[in-house]
């Protein structure tokens, strides 16, 4: 049973106003049927030292990516996921989580990729309800478990792979990592272990836009004419064009995914997740500096 | 105890028997509570991080100071800055800080490379945030090792004089 979108001026401006709530939007709405809650943050034990009440973890490591394959969770574990926080397919979930949301959007997105119709993010994520004082918890609720369907994954419109990537040089890239790794200078330090790339740089024809840009000092989302300013105002993209975004593997990125397709409504966005990890190690594919 | 503790040092060693006993679940309340125990820095390090190192290979900031103290086994003491909003990674520090701080030179320097792995901790957190706490220990034995270094420099160049 899905829940009454918010009625909400910042966001009625945005192309998909119902992919947000706010946080007294989520104060005043807790415990309602159909609502479910959910945090998903970089670091694995955020969750533990405290979280909002009624709220469930969902760990992009260990929930929602394969442990075998460099590949997401298929049908069957995505239902036991969902399954096991007592999640129905068509439950309202609203996702929060740390730095501006980053992990937050990621999770959203692989929620995308099985299809799930109602997931919003809590704009501001856990940083804004922190510092607004609201309360938090340690108590871990009880859930019931739900009978989650098996869905296949549908990765084509929103997912690119290298290939896909290979195929779209020449058309809208837009690398969102930070302008050092953008230029390629960040490589690695002598005897320190990294896990980084082969080779610096970017994917030929990329823009360099840093995710945290669509961000608020207060972590939400910025307006949606400030939005525009930056990605089709002054980088000069066009909601009609296919987009691909990347990042190192894919998190950051999935941020500006939610950007420009649910708050700026571009009609194709694919996210690269195999992103820098992928693209600065494989052979023989074109880089730029 | 199994083989490959062996050649850890003691209360390391310790420690990981605590991790490999329980479950994935509980190895994670272990390193929220060694998050916990991390001490604050020093008064004459506290707002001077930069006499600290900071370890790139955690996207938090966490810096990390090795000191050797003068007396015969150069007792390494360790000094750990982590924020409270990266538990892992504070627990990482925790975990280094429970095994290490206090112990002489020389066996920090033994401490093998893959040690961060012997704690069952890469299914509990994943393998990939396994790479805070190997840049962790590598750079607290790399700053051992050059104050060891430094010694021998000095004692070479009072011989000199």
């Amino acid at each position: 049973m899905s829940v009454p979108v918010e009625n909400n001026e910042k966001f009625a401006a945005y192309a998909h106003p119902e992919r947000l709530v706010s946080t007294q939007w989520l104060a005043d709405n807790a415990g309602t049927p159909g609502l479910v809650v959910l945090e998903s943050d970089e670091d694995v034990l955020l969750y533990e030292t405290g979280h909002i009440p009624g709220s469930l973890k969902l760990d992009w490591h260990l929930d929602l990516n394969d442990q075998f394959s460099r590949d997401y969770v298929d049908g069957d574990q995505f239902a036991a996921v969902m399954s096991e926080r007592g999640i129905s397919r068509d439950d309202t979930v609203v996702i929060y989580g740390d730095k501006n949301n980053w992990w937050a959007a990621y999770a959203l997105w692989v929620m995308t990729l099985f299809g799930h119709e109602d997931v919003r993010l809590l704009d501001g994520g856990r940083a804004k309800w922190i510092a607004e004082e609201r309360e938090m918890t340690r108590d871990v609720p009880a859930v019931e478990t739900s009978e989650y369907p098996v869905v296949e994954r549908v990765d084509a419109p929103i997912r690119a792979f290298k290939e896909d990537v290979l195929e779209h040089l020449g058309k809208a890239l837009v690398d969102v990592r930070s302008p050092g790794e953008f230029k390629g200078e960040l490589l690695h330090m002598p005897d320190y272990p990294q896990e980084g790339a082969m080779r610096g740089g970017h994917i030929p024809g990329a823009k360099s836009v840093p995710w945290a840009r669509a961000a608020d000092e207060d972590g939400t989302f910025l307006s949606r004419s400030a939005l525009e300013a930056i990605y089709q105002e002054e980088q000069g993209l066009s909601p009609q064009e296919d987009v691909v975004a990347y990042c190192r593997i894919g998190e950051r990125s999935s941020h500006t995914w939610f950007v420009l397709t649910h708050l700026l409504g571009f009609d194709a966005v694919r996210n690269y997740d195999g992103s820098w990890t992928e693209w600065g190690n494989a052979v023989r594919v074109p880089v730029e500096r | 105890m199994g083989h490959r503790e062996s050649d850890l040092p003691m209360a390391m060693a310790e420690l990981a028997e605590d991790f490999q006993s329980v479950s994935a679940k509980e190895r994670l309340q272990i390193l929220l509570e060694l998050a916990d125990g991390v001490p604050d820095l020093p008064e004459r390090y506290a707002g001077n991080l930069d006499k600290l190192e900071r370890v790139d290979e955690c996207q938090s900031p966490v810096f990390v100071i090795a000191e050797l103290r003068d007396d015969g086994f150069r007792t390494v003491r360790l000094y750990f800055e982590a924020p409270d909003e990266a538990p892992t990674t504070k627990g990482f520090a925790g975990i280094l800080y429970e095994s290490l701080d206090g112990l002489p030179a020389q066996s920090v320097l033994d401490v093998p490379d893959d040690a961060p792995f012997r704690f069952g901790l890469a299914e509990a957190v994943s393998p990939l945030r396994m790479r805070g706490m190997v840049g962790m220990l590598s750079r607290i034995k790399r700053q051992v090792a050059l104050r060891l270094e430094s010694d021998a420099t000095t004692v070479a160049n009072e011989e000199q004089s």
